[in-house]
C-alpha cells in the first residue's frame, strides 16, 4: 500500500465543461506547427531549412547552449515555413505532413542493458529531452547536471483536467519502460505520485519507483507540492520533474525505436458543445475539433492546457507541446455587468464568502469567462494565498521578495522549490489581481541568469 | 444600463493617452469601474479569475460598519434630547443624529477622496478603494462635537502623511483612521476628551435647538456628558462596587444600556451589539480575521484577570465585561485591529498581534488616569510592531529551510 499524504489547502474550482469520458477519434491536420516558445528558457537554433524533408523524430532545432539537445518534429513531411516575430524570434516551424508518417529509426533498446549515459544520449538524440523539466527555475532539465531525485506525477487536479487513467490506457508497458529509463538517470530516487482514485495498473503497480498517494483539492496534483512534501529542493540541488504521460512517450522511444509524440487530449470547457477525448500529435491544428462544436455569437478564448496555466491560442491554433487538454471558455468582453461590487448574483463565483452563495451546493458548476473582474492593487488582504498554497512556504512574502528581486530573501523563502504553476491558484483568488505567475516566471529567469 | 455603457465607451477616447481630458483618466476609470465590472481580460497567467476584487472587499467592510453607524446616529439624538430635556420620538432622535453625523461623513469623504483622486492621478494609477472604509471610520471614532474643520484637517493629515507618502493603499504602516484620531487627540486634546464633546447640546443643522440663555445652551439639571470610562477615571469612590456609572441626566447605567449602546461616547463605538453584527458579517465573509478579533479579547481578558488580583482602585477592580462593553475596545478589536494592511500578515502573527493589542489597551486604560481610552494608542503601537512579529514568524520558516541544508551536509559527511 502506498503512503498517503493528505492535502488540505487548495481549491477545486467548479467549472462547467468537464470532459465526457468518450473517445471521439483521431485528429490530423495538413500542417503541424512546433512553437519554440513552449520550451521556456532555451534559445532555439534552426536545424532545418524551408523545403527540407523531415521524418518524425528528426530535429527541427536545437538549444544554443546545448547543441546536443535536439527538438524533434512530431510528424514527417516538408518544412514549409519558419515564422519569425520581433527581433527575429522564431514563432513556429510549420511542417506539411505526409499522408503516412515516416519515423526516424532510433532502434529498439533494452533499457536494463543501457548505461546511464546511453539512456541520456538516446533521449537527447531523439529530440524529446524537452519532456524532462527541472527545479529550480522550472525549465527544461540541464542534461549536464545529475538530478538528486526525479519526480513523476501520475494525475492532474487542475480544473477540468483529464483523467490520467484514461490517457494511459494501453500504455502501461511504455510507462514502465520510461520509469526504468528514469531510474538510470539519477543516483537518487524516482518518486511517482498518484491519486487515491487512480485505477490504472501501470501507475498503481509501477515498479522501481516510490509511489505516494496525494489526496485533496488542486494543487494536490502539482509536482511542486509533491516535492515539498516528499523531499524539498535545497539550494544547490536539482530535481527533475515529468508527468506520467511524458514518461510513456520516453518509454515508447525505447520499446518501439521511434519518436511518437501522439497524445490523447481532452477537449473541455463550458463553451464546447460536445466534450470528449481525441488522439492527436503535438502541433496538430485544432480547427477541426472546434468547428460546429463551440458556442456561437460570442468571443471565445481558446486555451491549450487548463484554464489556470494553459497557453492562449487562436481559433486556428495548435496543440502545444506539454498539454493534454484543450479548453474553450467565453472571453467575456461583451458582458455588461453593472455595479459588480454590489452584486448579489449567485452566478458570480468566488472562492471566498464575499458573494452570497445561498444556493451553494457542491454540484453547482460555474461558467467563468476570461475577465479579470477588478483592477490591479497592491497586496491588501492577507492569508489569501496561503489558503490555496499547500507548501511549507510563505507565498506572499516570497512574492514580495521576488518583486523586489532580493536574491537572498528569495532563496531563504524557498524560491528554488516553486514554479509559476504553483502560484496559479493564488493568482485566481487574488483580490488585488496581480499577475503572480508572471512575477514568479520573471523572478526565476532573472535568478537563473544571475546564478548560471 | 446599456445606454450608459455605450456613453462611457463613446467618451473613453477623450480620457486616453493624447485625449483632451487625459489628465482626468484616473477619475474616469474610477467612475467607470464603479458602475461596471471592467471588461479587461487576462493577458498572462490564469485565464479565469475570482469575482472578488478590492471594491467588493471594501464594500463589505462598509456594510459591516452600517449597523454601528445607524445606531450611533440614533444615540447621538437620544443623548442630545435627554441632555436638553425634551421628549421626542424615535425618528426625531434618529434624524437629529443623522443631521449631526452626515456633515462629518461628507467632509471626511470629500477631503480624503479628493486627496486620493489627486494622488492616483499624479501617479497615473487607478483609484484605490481603501478610503471608502477609512472615510467612514473617521467620523465614527470621533466625538460628535468635533468641528468639521478639524475633521478636514485631520483627514488630510492622515491620508497624506500616513498613507500617500508611503505609496498609497496597501503600503501604509499605521491605520489611517486612527492616525486621524491621534492627530486630533494630540493637537486638540480638549476637543477629544472630557465631558463636553461626547454629547451634542447645540442644534444639528438647525434641528433640535435647545433653550438658549445668554448664548449658552441650557441642559437639564445634573447634566454630565462624561463617558463611563471618563467618569471612572476621575471618581473618588474607594471601590468599584461602591461606584455607579451614570448617564447624561445622572440616571444609573446598566450593563444592558452598555451592551445596546445607550451611553455617551464616540459615534460608532457605543453599541457593542451593533459592532457584534458587523463582526459577524466580517467573519462570515472572511474579510476580517477572527483570529485577530478573538486574540484582542483574550489579551484583554488576560491583563484584566491579572490586574484584578492586585486591584488598588476602582478601575483596577473593574471586571472584564465592563471593559469590553465600554469605550472603543470592541470597535477597535473588530474594525481597527483587523485592518489587513497594518496588522500582522501571517496567521501566527495575528494571534500575537491581537493579544498584545488587548493587553496594551487595558494597560493604558488602567494605568494612565489622564487617558481612559487605550485602544487607539494600543493599536497604533502594535501597528508599528506588526512587521517585527511577522519577521519572527517568517524567520522560523527560513531557519527550518537552512537547517535542512545543514542536515543534508552533515549527512553527506557521514
Amino acid at each position: 500500500m502506498a503512503d498517503r499524504i493528505i492535502i488540505k489547502k487548495g481549491l477545486q474550482i467548479p467549472l462547467l465543461g468537464e470532459p465526457d469520458e468518450v473517445f471521439r477519434g483521431t485528429v490530423t491536420s495538413e500542417f503541424v506547427k512546433v512553437c519554440p516558445e513552449d520550451f521556456h528558457g532555451i534559445t532555439p537554433k534552426v536545424a532545418v531549412k524551408v523545403n527540407d524533408r523531415v521524418k518524425a523524430g528528426s530535429a527541427l532545432f536545437y538549444e544554443k547552449r546545448h547543441p546536443d539537445m535536439l527538438f524533434a518534429s512530431p510528424v514527417s513531411g516538408v518544412v514549409t515555413a519558419i515564422e519569425r516575430g520581433e527581433k527575429r524570434r522564431i514563432l513556429n516551424f510549420t511542417v506539411q505532413a505526409d499522408k503516412e508518417i515516416q519515423y526516424e529509426d532510433f532502434g529498439k533498446k533494452n533499457v536494463a542493458s543501457l548505461s546511464p549515459e546511453e539512456v541520456k544520449k538516446s533521449i537527447l538524440d531523439a529530440g524529446i529531452w524537452f519532456l524532462i523539466k527541472q527545479r529550480p527555475y522550472d525549465v527544461i532539465a540541464n542534461p549536464d547536471k545529475a538530478p538528486r531525485d526525479i519526480f513523476v506525477t501520475g494525475f492532474d487536479t487542475a480544473p477540468l483536467a483529464p483523467s490520467y487513467d484514461l490517457l494511459l490506457e494501453g500504455q502501461e508497458a511504455d510507462l514502465q519502460t520510461g520509469l526504468n529509463a528514469l531510474t538510470k538517470l539519477t543516483t537518487g530516487k524516482v518518486y511517482l505520485s498518484i491519486s487515491p482514485k487512480t485505477t490504472n495498473k501501470g501507475l498503481r503497480d509501477a515498479k522501481n519507483v516510490i509511489i505516494t498517494e496525494f489526496e485533496g483539492p488542486h494543487p494536490a496534483g502539482n509536482v511542486g507540492v509533491h516535492i515539498n512534501h516528499l523531499a524539498p529542493v535545497n539550494r544547490g540541488e536539482t530535481v527533475w520533474t515529468l508527468n506520467a504521460l511524458d514518461v510513456a512517450i520516453i518509454g515508447r522511444l525505447f520499446n518501439k525505436g521511434v519518436v511518437d509524440l501522439t497524445r490523447i487530449v481532452a477537449l473541455t470547457g463550458s463553451e464546447v458543445k460536445q466534450t470528449g477525448y481525441y488522439k492527436m500529435l503535438i502541433g496538430t491544428e485544432l480547427k477541426s475539433i472546434f468547428q460546429n462544436n463551440v458556442t456561437e455569437g460570442i468571443t471565445l478564448r481558446y486555451i491549450s492546457g487548463n484554464p489556470l496555466t494553459g497557453t492562449k491560442i487562436e481559433e486556428n491554433g495548435v496543440l502545444r507541446a506539454y498539454h493534454s487538454q484543450i479548453t474553450v471558455i467565453p472571453e467575456g468582453i461583451e458582458v455588461i455587468e453593472p455595479l459588480g461590487w454590489a452584486s448579489l448574483s449567485p452566478n458570480r463565483y468566488s472562492a471566498s464568502c464575499t458573494y452570497p452563495q445561498l444556493k451553494r451546493n457542491p454540484h453547482k458548476k460555474y461558467r467563468l469567462d476570461a475577465r479579470i473582474k477588478g483592477g490591479q492593487r497592491a497586496i491588501i488582504m492577507s492569508n489569501e494565498y496561503d489558503r490555496v498554497f499547500p507548501m511549507d512556504i510563505f507565498p506572499e512574502q516570497l512574492i514580495k521578495a521576488t518583486i523586489a528581486f532580493n536574491i537572498e530573501k528569495m532563496e531563504n523563502l524557498g524560491i528554488y522549490e516553486v514554479a509559476p504553476e504553483d502560484f496559479a491558484l493564488c493568482e485566481f483568488v487574488d483580490t488585488s489581481k496581480l499577475e503572480l505567475q508572471k512575477i514568479v516566471r520573471t523572478g526565476l529567469d532573472m535568478l537563473r541568469k544571475e546564478m548560471e | 444600463m446599456k445606454a450608459l455603457k455605450n456613453y462611457f465607451d463613446k467618451i473613453r477616447p477623450l480620457f486616453e493617452e493624447g485625449g483632451k481630458y487625459h489628465w482626468l483618466h484616473s477619475v474616469f476609470d474610477g467612475f467607470e469601474t464603479f458602475l461596471f465590472v471592467p471588461n479587461t481580460t487576462s493577458k498572462s497567467g490564469v485565464h479565469i479569475h475570482d469575482s472578488r476584487d478590492s471594491k467588493r472587499t471594501m464594500i463589505i467592510v462598509v456594510v459591516a460598519l452600517i449597523p454601528a453607524l445607524l445606531f450611533g446616529m440614533y444615540n447621538v439624538g437620544l443623548q442630545h434630547y435627554m441632555a436638553i430635556g425634551q421628549e421626542v420620538g424615535f425618528w426625531t432622535r434618529f434624524f437629529y443624529g443623522f443631521l449631526a453625523v452626515l456633515p462629518q461623513i461628507v467632509v471626511s469623504y470629500v477631503v480624503g477622496l479628493g486627496i486620493e483622486f489627486t494622488a492616483a492621478q499624479m501617479k497615473g494609477e487607478e483609484i484605490a478603494e481603501g478610503f471608502l472604509v477609512t472615510g467612514l471610520l473617521i467620523p465614527m471614532i470621533l466625538p460628535v462635537d468635533t468641528p468639521l474643520w478639524m475633521i478636514a484637517v485631520a483627514t488630510a493629515f492622515a491620508v497624506i502623511f500616513a498613507k500617500e507618502v508611503f505609496g498609497g493603499t496597501g503600503y501604509n504602516i499605521f491605520n489611517v483612521a486612527l492616525i486621524a484620531r491621534a492627530f486630533l487627540f494630540f493637537a486638540y486634546p480638549s476637543m477629544m476628551s472630557g465631558d463636553r464633546v461626547f454629547v451634542r447640546t447645540g442644534s444639528a443643522l438647525g434641528m433640535g435647538r435647545p433653550e438658549m440663555v445668554n448664548g449658552i445652551a441650557q441642559t437639564v439639571d445634573g447634566f454630565s456628558g462624561a463617558t463611563p470610562l471618563g467618569q471612572l477615571a476621575i471618581t473618588d469612590a474607594p471601590h468599584f462596587a461602591s461606584f455607579g456609572f451614570t448617564g447624561v441626566t445622572g440616571q444609573p447605567l446598566t450593563l444592558s444600556d452598555m451592551f445596546w449602546g445607550f451611553i455617551p461616547g464616540s459615534v460608532g463605538e457605543v453599541s457593542t451589539f451593533a459592532i457584534l453584527l458587523g463582526a459577524i458579517l466580517l467573519i462570515s465573509t472572511g474579510v476580517g480575521s477572527w483570529k485577530t478579533m478573538l486574540s484582542v479579547f483574550l489579551g484583554g481578558l488576560f491583563t484584566i484577570s491579572i490586574v484584578n488580583l492586585f486591584a488598588a482602585n476602582p478601575i483596577m477592580e473593574m471586571p472584564a465585561h465592563y471593559h469590553f462593553l465600554l469605550g472603543g475596545f470592541a470597535f477597535g478589536a473588530v474594525f481597527m485591529a483587523t485592518d489587513p494592511v497594518t496588522s500582522a500578515r501571517t496567521e501566527k502573527g495575528k494571534w500575537i498581534h491581537g493579544f498584545l493589542i488587548g493587553l496594551l489597551a487595558i494597560t493604558i486604560r488602567i494605568f494612565n488616569p489622564g487617558y481612559p481610552e487605550g485602544m487607539m494608542l494600543a493599536i497604533l503601537l502594535m501597528n508599528a510592531f506588526a512587521p517585527l512579529i511577522d519577521f519572527y514568524v517568517v524567520d522560523a520558516n527560513i531557519k527550518r529551510r537552512l537547517k535542512r541544508v545543514e542536515a543534508k551536509k552533515e549527512g553527506n559527511k557521514k
